[in-house]
């Protein structure tokens, strides 16, 4: 595909993914590239070889950055991903590893000092854990936080929520309280994969075809109720009387009767035709 | 504060053992919500650990929550004293999953704010970092240059500092041609001799040269290992930067010199960045002489809205602009990791798609993460004051440093 974007341009991947996974020697599990960047998924216990190996022989010298990402869905549901920047190849990496919620990833911080930090945050936010990093405390989240905001299933509002109480001259934690109930508006294009159905569209879904019958009822007048003799009787009979127009032809109204504030008027000259005309129930013979 | 009093072996005196204050979280130097547990002898630094995090939002989670579109602004308000560096990375980012060309005025524009932005950032910066070593004046002066930004910056968005401006498929407005030759007139006349004023108080001066020279001495091996970018690994003397060595937009055009720092002190981390506000101006001179006529947001109707105007004549026009601010776009399933050159340094969003209207995952790199590690590393054996120094010169926000 020909590349139109203006994003940050650096040293070509072409062979760089074939050279390092040749040259790790079985720490690499994968290498995926899309979107013109290099993605190599690294077996977790041979992490620490692994990146010793990039930083040293292949010279990605600078770790900047370490990104969690959660995919519940998966057996093994974290994955720890490596942006590694080489200042002299011009070059970029990304290396993943993956891992649960009691496994831990070995810790890169004999590596590059910087990852201590880096670490800290995916603990924090994930509960990754990161065998020998000996400060892996919280960094981001509150003193004494509990829980792993950004994992998936950790609610956005989330659990407490804190203020200053007159009465304790302290801050206090309470559960969350909404005034509002929290909204999440789905934009989602119905007609494109959306995983629900549509209100009404559970009919549209193919019914058995009725067994065949004989002689087909059909319903030719209102008195053709299907019911026998007797209702067909009753279903004919006129309910009320039509309206004026129905019943005289056309008949002019009554005139209203004369007020103080409305005289009485000439009566209009001529029959009014068009309106009966259109609204007239057609009378069919023999009803 | 403990002190606890015992009697040297040796000579007899009293011998104050180690203490530990707290810097922070309230504190004028500290340029935010910046907690430092200071372990100290006497008035020299024995161990510094910084407490961040107290200005943490969730960004990162809001954005999992927003489309594509509705997540940027998010991004005006992590670096508040930088905002259109920021935006840069995330439609960067976007762009590029997208494959989306972006029209070249629409490049030339960015890079035109980039740099403003750039200019206005270092306003803030080296006005507070000579305040924090104890000059008022310069930092005065340089806010009048940082308010003349911020109005070209309303000028072109309506807002002066969260402009969420940049959108993915180029800018969201067209700039009028005033506002140009204004940003040529100021960048000729106005900012180098109000700049050159305030600097001519102070890089010669002698107390400036003794809170900062030879202070927090970083090795260039240091600033690799540590993840230093931006002016802190060019102070170490490594010509690094992102603009010349990974040009995005149309910064592989432009003609500007990096600056770089030969004792990778915290004198030098400040003379980095004067040097860049030149390069910076220089580059917005470009821009202007050199910037096309034509459209300023990419014309795939999928991705960046028609006009408004068109909007009223056409129903193909309405439904676009319909489907784009209820639904937004889809980004094709997928992981990026794009990283630009901010005023502080790599600025670099991880975002990661499948293929919704909604980004999976988005992890910003923030700049002072990695500086503000190395803390500890820097203040080593420096006296207490020197601390505020050191803090200035790596230049920290914690709207961006804690997300």
């Amino acid at each position: 595909m020909a590349v139109l974007h203006s994003a940050p341009k650096y040293a070509s991947n072409e062979g760089v993914a074939d050279a390092v996974k040749a040259a790790l020697d079985g720490a690499v599990a994968s290498t995926h590239e899309e979107h013109g960047e290099i993605l190599l998924t690294v077996v977790r216990e041979k992490l620490a070889d692994a990146m010793l190996s990039l930083r040293d022989d292949h010279e990605y010298q600078q770790l900047m950055e370490i990104a969690g990402v959660d995919y519940p869905g998966r057996a093994e549901r974290f994955e720890v991903c490596y942006c590694l920047l080489s200042v002299t190849k011009n070059h970029r990496l990304i290396v993943k590893v993956s891992t649960d919620e009691a496994t831990p990833v070995p810790s890169v911080t004999s590596i590059w000092p910087n990852a201590g930090w880096l670490e800290r945050e995916v603990f924090d936010l994930y509960g990754v854990l990161f065998a020998g990093n000996d400060d892996l405390r919280r960094i981001l989240t509150d003193y004494g936080f509990e829980g792993h905001p950004f994992r998936k299933d950790f609610p956005l509002t989330g659990h407490v929520e804190l203020r200053y109480s007159e009465q304790e001259k302290r801050v206090v934690y309470e559960p969350v309280e909404l005034a509002q109930d929290f909204r999440s508006f789905d934009f989602m294009s119905p007609w494109e994969g959306a995983d629900y159905v549509l209100p009404g569209d559970e009919k549209a879904v193919e019914q058995a075809a009725p067994p065949p019958v004989d002689k087909p009822q059909t319903t030719d007048k209102p008195s053709d109720t299907g019911a026998g003799a007797k209702t067909d009787a009753k279903a004919a009979e006129k309910v009320s009387a039509g309206a004026p127009a129905e019943e005289e032809g056309g008949k002019e109204p009554e005139e209203p009767e004369a007020t103080e504030d409305r005289p009485a008027r000439k009566p209009r000259k001529g029959k009014v035709q068009d309106t009966p005309a259109s609204t007239e129930v057609k009378k069919e013979e023999g009803e | 504060m403990t002190m606890q009093l015992e009697q040297s072996p040796t000579t007899g005196d009293e011998v104050i053992t180690n203490y530990t204050i707290n810097f922070g979280p309230q504190h004028p130097a500290a340029h935010g919500v910046l907690r430092m547990v200071m372990e100290l002898d006497g008035e020299i630094i024995e161990r510094v650990d910084p407490h961040v995090g107290l200005l943490h939002r969730g960004t990162e989670k809001l954005i999992e929550y927003k489309t594509y579109l509705q997540a940027l602004p998010y991004f005006d308000r992590l670096d508040y004293c930088s905002p259109l560096a920021q935006e840069y990375s995330y439609v960067l980012a976007i762009e590029k999953m997208l494959n989306v060309e972006v029209p070249e005025r629409a490049q030339y524009l960015r890079v035109l704010f980039a740099e403003l932005t750039r200019i206005c950032n270092h306003m803030l910066n080296l006005g507070s970092h000579v305040m924090d070593v104890g000059a008022m004046t310069p930092n005065l002066w340089m806010f009048e240059l940082r308010e003349d930004c911020l109005n070209f910056f309303e000028r072109a968005s309506g807002a002066r500092m969260h402009s969420a401006w940049f959108r993915p498929g180029g800018v969201h407005q067209d700039v009028p041609l005033k506002l140009l030759t204004d940003i040529g007139d100021w960048v000729d006349g106005r900012l180098p001799e109000l700049f050159g004023d305030a600097m001519s108080l102070v890089t010669g001066n002698r107390i400036f040269k003794q809170r900062n020279v030879d202070i927090a001495h970083v090795s260039k091996e240091d600033a690799l290992a540590w993840g230093f970018s931006g002016p802190m690994i060019r102070a170490a003397g490594i010509p690094w930067d992102l603009r010349k060595s990974q040009p995005y937009d149309v910064y592989d055009r432009m003609d500007f010199e990096i600056p770089v720092g030969t004792n990778s002190d915290c004198y030098d981390r400040f003379m980095v960045r004067v040097q860049e506000v030149y390069q910076s101006a220089k580059i917005i001179k470009q821009c202007i002489a050199e910037m096309p006529e034509g459209p300023i947001a990419s014309l795939d109707r999928k991705v960046s809205p028609p006009k408004r105007g068109e909007m009223k004549s056409s129903m193909e026009a309405l439904i676009h602009h319909f489907k784009l601010y209820t639904e937004g776009f889809h980004v094709p399933a997928g992981e990026v990791y794009v990283a630009t050159e901010s005023p502080k340094g790599e600025f670099g969003v991880y975002l990661v798609s499948d293929g919704s209207n909604k980004p999976y995952r988005c992890k910003i790199r923030p700049t002072a993460f990695s500086h503000l590690q190395a803390m500890d590393m820097m203040c080593k054996g420096h006296m207490l004051p020197d601390a505020t120094a050191i803090l200035g010169a790596i230049d920290v926000v914690f709207g961006e440093c804690d997300r």
